[in-house]
């Protein structure tokens, strides 16, 4: 029933290519979990972008007449400790968080990739070689690192990135070195060496693109544990330095005051939970989406 | 007489089925053990056997796609096993491949047009401003619409895609096609199709065919010689109508046998093997098929058969040919009955097609 406009619009399109991307695209729109998700990020990436032009109020400069106000129409979230917004300062903070998700994730991507794709196309001494370093990253506590990062080159946001990223790179490597051995063994890379492809070419042209999915779920859900990530070493100290904002070094002050001043934690605590959430909702969309077998 | 195309001599490829906690291989799977070969310019050559006898593993040994144990690989009197990186890349010019499931030997992620056009610039066959017209070309070649050149894999059907896969071949102006297995993932009505295409093919460009299979029908229709493989060894070759009229070897008899006949009144002396095919972990000593054989005496238990050729060019691995009764005729048997016959020619007259080609029983 609902077949009968389907197929018309595909005789109409008849030669229209849809390519897979677009199919993916398509199919990632008819989930409601991952429209949501999306709107989401969307809209803290809006706020992050334009908070100078959202906000009233300065996130750094403290005020001592307003400090820890309950939520009023002057201060919808009410303010801190130190007599800031913290709505402003929520704002501000969706900048570090999701700079720290995104460009952790990039970092983790940038090494994690071309090493998987080195170890499973090239196998032998090189793959062994591959294999033991990211065994050795992943036996390294991830606090443990940051904290020596944070010793060796101090506290900063900067530095939390980084941290987040190495420690994250050796599940990309892994993955993309799964995925390649898997791709490795269909007939179309058998095809594509017998047709003259130099092995470089093989592994960009007709390898990575079909892992390219499987990559793109795990970074989206691994964006949502690094934004985690950076609110622990923030909350720590370890990350954004005071007195500019990040969600997890506002729930930071905040843990002295949840009894007078729950406002403090309340709204940091769900910016945190709605973007998580909302990346976790899109990646597992987007494992939906890409999965061939799924129409 | 001229320099064969192909020659292969005491071919071997060895797998390691298991290690031992120190890396070390404690079992192996002779998936080619020792065959020779050798194809002239223009003729089909189809390896038969059942599945796991090693024919696939022949024709990816043949473009090199795998590394040989042991043994010797000419193409054109040159040595392809001493082939380094970029000799290879030159060598797949002259050699090509079709495999057998065209829904796995396409990239999804590549349209027909990028599918075309990357052997046409990996060996600069044509400048890149013309790469569209040869694209649309082959196309062409292999009874496609230019018109699908932006299309990708998924939007086509088995028998298309097997198209695209044999327009990718022959892209490279190769002399030499090795066919795994090329239909038996298609459907019947499509097969004869394709084979028709590979024999018109072959005709025009002057192609010369390894074609692999286990469908003795289509291999009939196919092939000049044909190889009969067993256990990874080569049991009897010869040319395609003195193996299929005279079969030697008992392998290739009981394989003979297996073959429907359309005919429900057919009498026909079954030769059917006894038990299963061996675990090619431990094949079975002397003649790899003596614990199967009808015939099998102590000698078949000892001492492995060679491949000894008669002057016409018959070949069978086996102790005790000569000695073995006349094959039950097969040709007399592959017949239609007199009636179907009739019947058969009265329709092709009427529609003025010959009996469909590729569907031919035996």
């Amino acid at each position: 029933m609902t077949d009968a406009p389907f197929t018309a619009a595909l005789l109409k399109s008849a030669d229209a290519v849809e390519s897979p991307l677009r199919r993916a695209l398509r199919r990632l729109m008819r989930r409601k979990g991952a429209i949501f998700g999306l709107a989401i990020i969307v809209l803290f990436l809006a706020i992050a972008i334009f908070a100078p032009l959202l906000t009233p109020y300065d996130p750094i400069v403290q005020s001592w007449t307003a400090v820890r106000k309950p939520p009023s129409a002057l201060h919808w979230f009410g303010t801190d400790d130190l007599g800031r917004d913290i709505l402003v300062r929520v704002f501000y903070g969706a900048r570090a968080s999701l700079m720290a998700g995104v460009i952790s994730v990039g970092i983790a991507l940038a090494i994690g990739v071309p090493l998987g794709l080195a170890a499973g196309t090239l196998g032998g001494f090189f793959d062994a070689l591959i294999g033991r370093l990211t065994d050795a990253m992943l036996a390294c506590p991830f606090l443990i690192l940051a904290s020596a990062l944070a010793a060796c080159r101090g506290p900063s946001l900067g530095n939390a990135m980084i941290a987040i990223g190495v420690t994250t790179t050796p599940i990309f490597v892994r993955l993309t070195r799964g995925q390649v051995l898997a791709v490795n063994v269909e007939e179309y890379v058998a095809a594509a060496r017998a047709i003259g492809n130099p092995r470089w070419r093989i592994a960009l042209v007709h390898i990575l693109p079909n892992i390219l999915p499987a990559l793109l779920v795990q970074a989206t859900l691994s964006i949502a544990a690094a934004i985690i990530a950076e609110a622990s070493l923030s909350f720590l100290g370890l990350g954004q330095q005071p007195p500019d904002p990040s969600w997890g070094s506002m729930l930071n002050s905040a843990q002295r005051f949840l009894i007078n001043a729950p406002w403090m934690a309340v709204w940091p605590g769900l910016a945190i939970f709605l973007t998580v959430l909302s990346f976790n909702l899109v990646g597992d969309g987007l494992r939906d989406a890409l999965n061939p077998r799924e129409n | 007489m001229i320099a064969p195309l192909l020659e292969i001599e005491g071919l071997v490829r060895h797998f390691t089925a298991r290690r031992s906690v120190f890396g070390r291989p404690t079992a192996t799977v002779k998936a080619v053990d020792g065959i020779d070969l050798t194809l002239q310019a223009g003729q089909t050559l189809a390896l038969v056997g059942e599945s796991g006898c090693g024919k696939s593993t022949v024709g990816r040994l043949i473009l090199r796609l795998i590394e040989p144990t042991a043994g010797k690989l000419r193409f054109d009197g040159r040595d392809v096993l001493g082939f380094d990186e970029k000799q290879l890349r030159a060598f797949r010019r002259e050699v090509q491949i079709v495999f057998q499931d065209p829904y796995a030997s396409l990239n999804p992620r590549m349209t027909v047009q990028q599918l075309l056009a990357e052997p046409l610039a990996l060996h600069d066959i044509v400048p890149a401003e013309q790469r569209n017209d040869r694209v649309a070309e082959l196309l062409a070649l292999v009874g496609l619409e230019p018109r699908f050149a932006p299309r990708y894999p998924h939007e086509f059907s088995g028998g298309q895609r097997q198209r695209i896969a044999i327009a990718r071949a022959l892209a490279v102006e190769p002399k030499l096609i090795v066919c795994d297995e090329p239909v038996s993932a298609l459907d019947v009505s499509v097969r004869s199709q394709i084979l028709n295409l590979l024999t018109d093919l072959q005709q025009r460009l002057a192609l010369t065919y390894v074609f692999i299979s286990h469908d003795l029908s289509v291999v009939k229709h196919i092939a000049n010689r044909v190889a009969v493989m067993y256990l990874g060894r080569i049991v009897e070759m010869a040319e395609a109508d003195e193996l299929f009229a005279n079969p030697r070897h008992p392998y290739t008899r009981a394989l003979f046998s297996a073959i429907p006949v359309p005919r429900p009144d057919a009498r026909r002396q079954r030769q059917i093997l006894e038990g299963d095919v061996p675990s090619p972990l431990s094949p079975p000593s002397g003649c790899h098929l003596h614990p199967r054989c009808a015939y099998a005496v102590e000698r078949c238990m000892v001492e492995r058969p060679l491949l000894v050729s008669d002057a016409a060019g018959h070949a069978a691995a086996c102790h005790r040919w000569p000695e073995l009764p006349a094959a039950p005729a097969l040709a007399a048997g592959t017949a239609p009955s007199p009636s179907l016959e009739r019947l058969m020619e009265k329709f092709a007259r009427k529609t003025g097609v010959p009996a469909p080609a590729g569907v031919d029983t035996l």
